[in-house]
């Protein structure tokens, strides 16, 4: 059977094939930036003893925690342009939920982190005359962080390959574009081998990457 | 003298609704090491928590550098109060160099006067050549040390050790406490020490306050704990000791089975009946060995010390009492042995 495949479409189909990807991979780096960032701040919101503020983190956390993916990708895509009465494209919609979404699970990573951290890091650095603030930027966060980098990168890993759901509002993603080169083509087995040994490589690389960080943190604790 | 540096007055103290600590109180003098020895669960941890700011007080008062810092409404946050600490497990920081933990609690400094005592406090501690390593990279007493520096970097007028020392083989432990005390009084700093071991409150304090039950058994120096003990727990706690029965014959004569001793009877021992019986406490340095002696004891164990052996001695009536006698005098177990008493201080108990 792999005798009728040609794979002499592939280097044709490249340019947009790098296009998708590249869509992906900054769909990504945003949705992974972004999401750590919302994703410490509701974890501080949680760990706060704030009690509205901390029920809000929480409600927030488990209501994204527990829609599928792709529902939220069209709901936001669908649901904004009635709110705000102007549509905002594919990729930025794609953009805005991947954070928002991904922010649930890096806050809970960011949780665990804070949380393994020894209560006795702060008091020493309330003891130096820091305040609970000053004290969580300087000593507590830089430590869980560093910490939860592999825990993190892991659920980037995961964030990436689920990227390929905004196939769902039409942006054009890097299973998309191998899915158009495939039509365009006629080569739609090709396309999609090619591209599952892109999604391999990349997360390959990435899991190589946690080893490694895993080893280093391993010997600083 | 001057003003002490720290008061704390009747102070109470509960975790939940269980009371570990009251009515406790003490002063410290201005660049004074003292210790709170006492005990696990006594409460004296809990103490220098409070102190810290890291635990509220349901009574008392607490006041530092003539400042109420705490009472039972008053709480100042532990930042605010301008006291270092020395953690149990140091709590460095594993994310910076041992420069940048020292120099950690002096974010208010410019930056040529925070590394000038950075340097300076590298140079009292010893750790020049460390300053540019982890605190993973360094050993048990570096790190000690480390956070001893980091402790003062910010010149507190009192520095509260917590069992500073337990992570240490007992060689180190012995070394570094009279180095740590070395540094304290080099800095001129004042600290309280909270320990359970003897050895080091000896080594380090200039004062002792001994904890039993959420009090202060008694404050003193390490020579008056262990010849003038207030009390049995005091007694018992500091330094070994047997305690036999004795006597009174007149206010100022204790007769025991080894002989008479001269000595003043506490008051609250013979009121009524002229003749009561004691409790006499016989420190191991009170009883010598002497060859020549009438007075005979059977050696019913021994522990070997070193320059000392610690013999355990049988008396006829059965009463055991603990004499050191030096290292060349090496009986077996079973020999009975010439003694005699050498006591300066007789230090005698209502009878139990």
């Amino acid at each position: 059977m792999f005798s009728t495949l040609d794979f002499s479409v592939i280097p044709l189909a490249l340019p947009a094939i790098f296009k998708g990807l590249a869509f992906s991979l900054e769909l990504t780096l945003i949705a992974m930036i972004g999401g750590v960032i919302l994703g410490t701040l509701l974890a501080l919101a949680r760990l706060s003893g704030g009690k509205w503020l901390g029920r809000a983190a929480k409600f927030y956390v488990d209501i994204m925690r527990s829609i599928p993916l792709l529902m939220m990708i069209l709901w936001f895509f669908f649901l904004i342009p009635l709110l705000t009465g102007q549509p905002i494209g594919q990729e930025k919609s794609a953009i805005i939920t991947f954070t928002l979404f991904q922010a649930a699970f890096y806050s809970e990573i960011m949780r665990a982190g804070i949380q393994s951290i020894p209560r006795g890091q702060v008091n020493a650095a309330l003891a130096i005359g820091m305040t609970y603030w000053q004290s969580m930027g300087h000593v507590i966060l830089p430590q869980a962080f560093r910490n939860m980098v592999p825990v993190l990168l892991t659920q980037t890993f995961v964030l990436f390959q689920d990227t390929s759901l905004v196939y769902a509002i039409g942006a054009t993603d890097l299973l998309k574009a191998a899915e158009n080169a495939g039509m365009l083509y006629g080569r739609t087995v090709e396309m999609y081998l090619f591209v599952s040994l892109i999604y391999f490589a990349i997360c390959f690389a990435l899991s190589m990457l946690v080893k490694y960080m895993n080893k280093r943190i391993a010997i600083i604790r | 003298m001057s003003a002490p540096v720290l008061q704390t007055r009747d102070l109470r103290l509960a975790y939940g609704r269980h009371e570990v600590v009251r009515g406790l109180g003490f002063e410290l003098a201005p660049g004074a090491i003292a210790c709170l020895l006492g005990p696990s669960g006594c409460g004296k941890t809990t103490v220098l928590r409070a102190i810290a700011g890291f635990e509220r007080l349901l009574g008392g008062e607490i006041h530092f550098e003539a400042r109420l810092i705490g009472s039972a409404d008053t709480h100042l946050a532990p930042e605010a109060r301008g006291i270092g600490m020395v953690f149990q497990d140091y709590a460095l920081f594993p994310h910076l160099s041992v420069a940048a933990n020292i120099g950690f609690g002096l974010g208010k400094l410019a930056r040529p006067a925070r590394e000038a005592r950075v340097a300076e406090m590298l140079e009292l501690v010893g750790l020049a050549s460390e300053a540019q390593k982890f605190p993973h990279e360094l050993s048990g007493g570096q790190q000690q040390r480390v956070a001893l520096a980091r402790a003062l970097a910010p010149h507190p007028a009192l520095v509260l050790l917590d069992e500073p020392f337990s992570n240490l083989d007992s060689e180190m432990r012995e070394r570094l406490s009279l180095e740590v005390r070395d540094i304290l009084k080099a800095a001129g700093t004042a600290a309280i020490l909270v320990t359970h071991d003897q050895h080091e409150a000896f080594a380090m304090a200039d004062e002792i306050g001994v904890m039993h039950e959420g009090r202060i058994q008694q404050w003193a120096d390490a020579w008056q704990l262990y010849h003038r003990p207030a009390n049995r727990f005091v007694a018992d706690f500091v330094g070994q000791g047997a305690i036999v029965q004795g006597v009174v014959r007149d206010p100022a004569t204790v007769e025991i089975e080894l002989g008479r001793l001269s000595s003043n009877v506490p008051v609250e021992c013979c009121h009524g009946s002229r003749e009561c019986v004691v409790d006499v406490l016989l420190r191991p340095d009170d009883i010598v060995h002497d060859d020549s002696s009438p007075l005979q004891a059977i050696v019913a164990r021994k522990a070997f010390k070193g320059a000392e052996i610690l013999y355990t001695l049988r008396l006829p009536s059965g009463a055991e009492v603990l004499s050191l006698v030096p290292s060349h005098h090496n009986h077996t177990i079973g020999q009975p042995i010439g003694i005699r008493l050498d006591v300066e201080q007789v230090v005698t108990f209502p009878h139990a």
